[in-house]
């Protein structure tokens, strides 16, 4: 486990491209390098700055630099009998901390706890202009100055360099179980969502090949009697919630475009050709089809939601679904005031940022 | 004691006659929601942080989004200053008018557009109080989780701009966690969508830039809120203390039983007897602190936390802990909590409401630095605080008809908020900086961290229209106040010229 301060080091190389107006590639682990548009630049890592800088169980915040392997905060969180409730997909072992705020992945707790974004308290940076600045904080509630931190989650650090994280964390619950029952798809969409807006102890759902799985955590006697109470076949869920997070599962297997699709979670099924397998009680579902992108694009749109091309198909193309003219314009005018040389990673989000 | 200092940005403000912009808004707007003459403009001329008064040039009340375009279209071309207000019960001074400036009051905007029992979701416009939400949507057995202690008042488009709290959050989050999208008007009169009806959207997480950004980015029309499952049951237990360290010792205890309470708030010595006194909750009054710790969920996940609650309180030090038997008791035990300010305002002629948030471990520490500055400025202070997310609201009493009070308890308060940056926290936990903290914002970050928000408020609004003078400061505000507080010997941003 290493303990190292490259602050200066990282500041001095965004100064450097900044000088020379040369683009740079912000990587940590290179985990999630298939995800975003292809770019080019000069690679920035944040691998030599990695450590946990403070960790305060009963005060529920871990700090750590972003290039702290992902393993190493869930292994010290863990110690504590604590997690992160967004239960953040690696996609192998180097991911680091750094590269999951900066992609705000999130896994099967989601719907339940929050997304990665819904824990970052505050974040250490370096702007466009190479200067080290620090919004949030460490405490579960401030509202002193607009929501920088949050603003870096997901924006795949075309703003900026993510230094610090500190997040939120949580007690890992008590008890966990998985149930599994059979559904057909537009009834097991509206079932999920009707147990959603029930007090049961339900912390992750899943449908794929005709079954739904349902995992109750909690204390011991809640568990319990929400397991007798859905009924189904009893598992031990753990490898399933953990392939299903990693993509490990048979599904993920295939050189086929892979959509990520974003609705509300109770809309029916999509008419879209393809496999599909559905998380977050229907918020959250992949897919893959060969279709034409323009067609996921719009049959997802019409449904209200937005589409990714997550995972292979053409990376030069749409990967996000494009912004609505207002919303582009204040895009453009944000990147501008966080990187006004536009140094840091252009191109990975949209090709014009 | 009014606060209408000049910004930089004031001096692209057009100054345009009340006759006139009342006219403009006159040819869109019924007669009776554009108000132009003093007496009726009173009413408007500060929030619920009412030592700071300034009449605005005029208020409009809009009805629908469109008129809201064109009340900012307007503004926009006049180069007219504009401040959007709620309901007023804000405590910084957020919706504080400005002289040359349009109030946008949402009150008119007060529907509830539609409730999806199966998503979970309501819309909402933004003039809808909080409250109403959770009322509307009971019969699904569903609620929205945020309850700031002024829900019954305050509207759902002011706690989207102030990202307001409750004593719910350590467990179900601020506003920021609990809403899915929003519609805004940006000074243009342009409406945007951030977020959507997913659990996330493409691009910037505009929808997180906007929660808490105080009227300063633009002007929320509509929201879209999650709605929860109502938990089977909660249940309270007061712990009573001798020693407010101890009770600060059990919160961290419980914390590490791995239980995350719905509520858990502290209440110190003079909070608890003026509670007592005002509406008779059955506080020991003899008590150092009392801990007030809810516990929600399943009815068998209740039962069990419970008991582990009121072990780790005994084994903590308490001298008495008391389970509410029934929701009766339950709600007699929040009642003298959530009437903890009224009751300690009883205690004196005014007091004053600070917001500080520190890492709950230093609250010892931070309370004993309070006892003594009581002591140094000669006033009392009541200590109420969440304490679960480490949320301080000492209440400073005084008078302010004694001449010099005032001006002694902001600069007690001043110190209390820098304390609490010392110590690692925040100057603002829920009640956002507005016109109040907006000094302590010096404190809290540096000149480059400030410089790059008015470049994000830019982004939004170039010619600084937007509520103009709140939230974050001038560089050279910073400078001016610098040099009434140089710590250490060591000038704030030195870099900048001193006149």
């Amino acid at each position: 486990m290493l303990d190292r301060d490259d602050t200066d080091a990282l500041i001095e190389q965004v100064s450097v491209a900044i000088r020379d107006k040369s683009p740079l590639k912000i990587g940590g682990g290179n985990t999630k390098a298939f995800y975003g548009l292809e770019t080019s630049g000069t690679v920035l890592s944040t691998r030599q700055h990695c450590g946990i800088v403070s960790y305060e169980p009963n005060e529920l915040v871990l700090t750590a630099r972003a290039g702290t392997p992902l393993a190493e905060v869930e292994k010290a969180l863990a110690d504590n009998g604590q997690m992160l409730p967004f239960e953040p997909p690696s996609f192998g072992v180097d991911a680091t901390l750094g590269g999951t705020i900066a992609c705000n992945l999130s896994g099967p707790r989601r719907p339940y706890a929050g997304s990665a974004r819904d824990f970052l308290l505050g974040t250490t940076i370096v702007n466009g202009r190479g200067e080290r600045l620090r919004f949030g904080g460490e405490v579960m509630k401030n509202v002193a100055g607009y929501d920088v931190s949050r603003l870096m989650a997901g924006s795949f650090g075309t703003l900026g360099v993510i230094l610090e994280a500190s997040l939120k964390v949580l007690p890992r619950p008590a008890k966990t179980t998985t149930v599994v029952l059979l559904y057909a798809p537009t009834k097991a969409i509206e079932q999920l969502n009707k147990w959603a807006g029930q007090p049961l102890p339900i912390s992750a759902t899943c449908y794929g090949g005709d079954s739904v799985y349902v995992r109750l955590e909690g204390a011991a006697t809640a568990v319990d009697k929400s397991r007798r109470l859905l009924g189904g076949e009893e598992i031990d869920g753990n490898e399933f919630w953990r392939k299903l997070r990693e993509q490990e599962h048979d599904f993920f297997d295939s050189k086929t475009p892979l959509w990520r699709i974003a609705v509300a979670p109770a809309t029916p099924p999509l008419a879209l050709q393809g496999k599909s397998l559905i998380e977050w009680n229907g918020a959250q579902r992949w897919l893959l089809s060969d279709a034409e992108p323009s067609e996921v694009r719009n049959v997802v749109s019409a449904a209200g939601g937005h589409a990714i091309l997550f995972k292979n198909g053409n990376r030069a193309g749409d990967v996000f679904q494009p912004l609505a003219s207002g919303v582009n314009e204040i895009h453009r005018r944000l990147k501008l005031a966080l990187d006004p040389h536009g140094i840091f990673n252009p191109g990975r989000m949209y090709r014009d940022l | 004691m009014v606060a209408t200092e000049s910004t930089v940005t004031s001096q692209t403000h057009g100054i345009i006659s009340r006759a006139i912009l009342a006219a403009k808004m006159r040819e869109f707007l019924a007669p009776e929601s554009v108000i132009a003459d003093e007496e009726s403009l009173r009413p408007y001329e500060c929030d619920a942080l009412s030592a700071y008064r300034q009449l605005p040039l005029i208020t409009v009340l809009p009805s629908s989004i469109e008129q809201v375009q064109r009340v900012l279209q307007i503004c926009y071309e006049l180069k007219v200053p504009v401040v959007a207000r709620g309901a007023g019960t804000g405590l910084s001074g957020g919706a504080l008018p400005h002289e040359h400036g349009v109030l946008l009051s949402l009150a008119k905007l007060n529907r509830i557009l539609s409730i999806d029992p199966l998503n979970r979701t309501a819309t909402v416009q933004p003039g809808v109080r909080n409250l109403a939400i959770s009322q509307a949507a009971s019969h699904l057995g569903l609620y929205y989780a945020p309850d700031p202690s002024s829900q019954v008042a305050c509207t759902i488009g002011g706690n989207v701009a102030e990202n307001s709290g409750g004593v719910h959050c350590l467990k179900y989050g601020l506003t920021v966690h609990n809403i899915l999208k929003l519609q805004v008007i940006t000074i243009e009169g342009e409406k945007l969508t951030l977020g959507g009806d997913a659990l996330d959207s493409p691009g910037f997480d505009l929808l997180a830039l906007m929660t808490g950004s105080e009227g300063m980015l633009a002007v929320v029309v509509e929201v879209t809120v999650r709605l929860l499952p109502k938990p089977e049951r909660a249940q309270v237990v007061l712990g009573a203390f001798d020693d407010i360290g101890k009770a600060g010792a059990a919160v961290g205890a419980i914390i590490a039983a791995g239980i995350i309470p719905g509520g858990l708030e502290m209440m110190d010595k003079l909070s608890i007897q003026a509670a007592e006194d005002f509406v008779h909750a059955g506080y020991p009054t003899d008590a150092a602190a009392i801990l007030l710790c809810e516990v929600d969920g399943t009815n068998e996940e209740v039962s069990e936390h419970i008991a582990v609650v009121r072990e780790r309180m005994l084994h903590c030090g308490a001298y008495e802990v008391r389970t509410a038997k029934d929701d009766a008791e339950r709600a007699n035990l929040w009642k003298g909590r959530k009437a903890a300010f009224p009751a300690v305002g009883r205690l004196a002629p005014d007091y004053y409401c600070m917001d500080g948030t520190i890492p709950r471990r230093c609250l010892p520490e931070v309370l004993d630095r309070i006892g003594e500055l009581s002591a140094q400025y000669g006033l009392r202070v009541a200590n109420v605080f969440h304490a679960g997310d480490g949320n301080l609201h000492p209440l400073i009493l005084f008078d302010a008809n004694q001449p010099g009070e005032l001006q002694r308890a902001e600069e007690f308060g001043g110190q209390i908020l820098e304390l609490c940056v010392k110590v690692g926290g925040t100057i603002t936990g829920e009640h956002g900086v507005g016109m109040e903290k907006i000094n302590q914002m010096c404190s809290q970050f540096s000149s480059a961290e400030l410089t790059q928000f008015h470049a994000i408020k830019s982004a939004f609004d170039e010619h600084g229209l937007l509520n103009p003078g709140k939230a974050v400061p001038t560089l050279h505000r910073c400078a001016e106040f610098g040099a009434m507080h140089v710590k250490a010997n060591q000038l704030p941003f030195p870099e900048l010229e001193r006149f």
